[in-house]
């Protein structure tokens, strides 16, 4: 081959790869349409006996950067959508069962279980709607597990749970379901507002080697395909989620770090101030929206 | 012994004689399927519900042979025609040897 004939070859092929790429463009553009979030106002559980609105006014805080608070199951496929309308296909619902059982178990020196102070589980209701909250000494930021933890330890005399072990995913998941439907609505004042800036710092913070923050994704881009993906606002209305990729319940922080890693970054721990913070600012963004107790997600 | 086994049913409370209904069934199971290494690069052995059988009044209703490839959870569901009022036994047997039970009343309206 002489070396024009090379030349040449390389020009084609050049020119091949030109012609494909601006295919897959077009072809990813097109039909924007599909990846439009569903038209469904109302999620109906269980045949109407939990009806948890889709789409919520922001709040005063979020107003500038989202022009409606949507829910994440708008953006995922039908037959993802359908599992969560039946808590018997809901497989999230196993796992807090699981949870309420945990709830009446003996553990520890103390000799109590959870409902030795608490009483039955449904006096958890409305908890999970203003979690993460300062505890009660008003010097820390804690979340659904790190208040978990502290009742095990200080009042049954029993192990802590690792913040992403399934005992404790179990329980978070019991605890959640009793407030399905109830608005959530954190405190962002007072002690609590330092907390705020700092997870609204963070999300708006690029990290990674990819250089990207909460907000590329999930402000800038919900509704959009990333790749095969579809982007939602990201809200935590639905968790712990029961995510189908894993046949498991996830939690915040275990999405947090899921996410974190995606952008090529070392991520911060579970339980870290940083995800505490995070998780703060991103209850106070889906201000309004119903829990939707353990959600199903792909 | 796989942990935190719990199966569940749904069945209607009542049907006409004659009626054909959808039944649920979910079991909380890890289904391992055999194939799959653990931390330590060995084999994580096999242990799956391999049979479930359905039974109304003594009569069965479905026997189920289930394999590997079944993932997680299985979540069965199926039409049966009911003539009679009694009582469904649903029955999960487990590689290991255990075997599950529940049960579920039908009245006939």
């Amino acid at each position: 081959m002489t070396m024009i004939e090379r030349a040449r070859k390389r020009r084609m092929h050049r020119n091949l790869v030109a012609g494909a790429v601006a295919a897959t463009l077009s072809w990813t553009v097109a039909p924007g349409a599909i990846a439009d979030p569903v038209d469904e106002p109302t999620i109906e559980v269980n045949g109407g006996e939990f009806s948890l609105p889709t789409r919520v006014e922001p709040a005063d805080h979020v107003k500038d950067a989202l022009p409606e608070v949507m829910s994440g199951w708008l953006f995922r496929d039908a037959d993802t959508r359908a599992m969560q309308l039946d808590d018997f296909e809901n497989q999230g619902m196993i796992f807090a069962d699981s949870g309420a059982e945990a709830w009446d178990t003996v553990e520890g020196t103390e000799g109590k279980s959870c409902a030795s102070c608490h009483n039955d589980i449904e006096s958890m209701k409305g908890v999970r709607a203003s979690m993460p909250k300062m505890n009660e000494a008003g010097d820390d930021l804690w979340s659904m597990e790190n208040f978990i933890n502290d009742c095990r330890v200080n009042r049954m005399g029993a192990e802590e749970w690792a913040w992403n072990s399934q005992p404790m995913k179990n329980m978070t998941a019991a605890i959640s379901v009793q407030s399905r439907g109830l608005p959530m609505d954190v405190a962002i004042d007072g002690p609590a507002q330092s907390w705020w800036e700092k997870g609204k710092e963070m999300y708006y913070t690029r990290f990674g080697q990819l250089e990207m923050s909460c907000a590329n994704c999930h402000e800038d881009n919900y509704g959009n395909m990333i790749r095969a993906d579809h982007l939602s606002q990201g809200q935590i209305n639905g968790f712990p989620v029961y995510r189908l990729k894993d046949s498991n319940v996830v939690s915040i922080h275990q999405r947090f770090v899921g996410c974190v890693r995606d952008t090529r970054a070392e991520t911060f721990k579970a339980g870290s101030e940083e995800f505490r913070a995070l998780e703060l600012y991103l209850a106070s963004r889906g201000e309004g929206l119903p829990i939707e107790g353990v959600s199903v997600r792909h | 012994m796989a942990e935190n086994v719990k199966p569940r049913v749904k069945v209607p409370k009542s049907a006409s004689a004659g009626e054909v209904i959808t039944i649920k069934s979910l079991i909380s199971h890890p289904m391992e399927s055999g194939q799959r290494k653990g931390p330590d690069g060995n084999l994580v052995p096999r242990s799956i519900i391999n049979r479930f059988t359905v039974e109304l009044n003594g009569k069965n209703v479905i026997d189920m042979q289930l394999e590997p490839a079944i993932s997680t959870n299985p979540y069965i569901e199926f039409d049966a025609k009911v003539d009679e009022a009694g009582e469904f036994k649903f029955t999960w047997y487990d590689d290991d040897g255990s075997v599950y039970e529940e049960t579920a009343e039908i009245e006939i309206s």
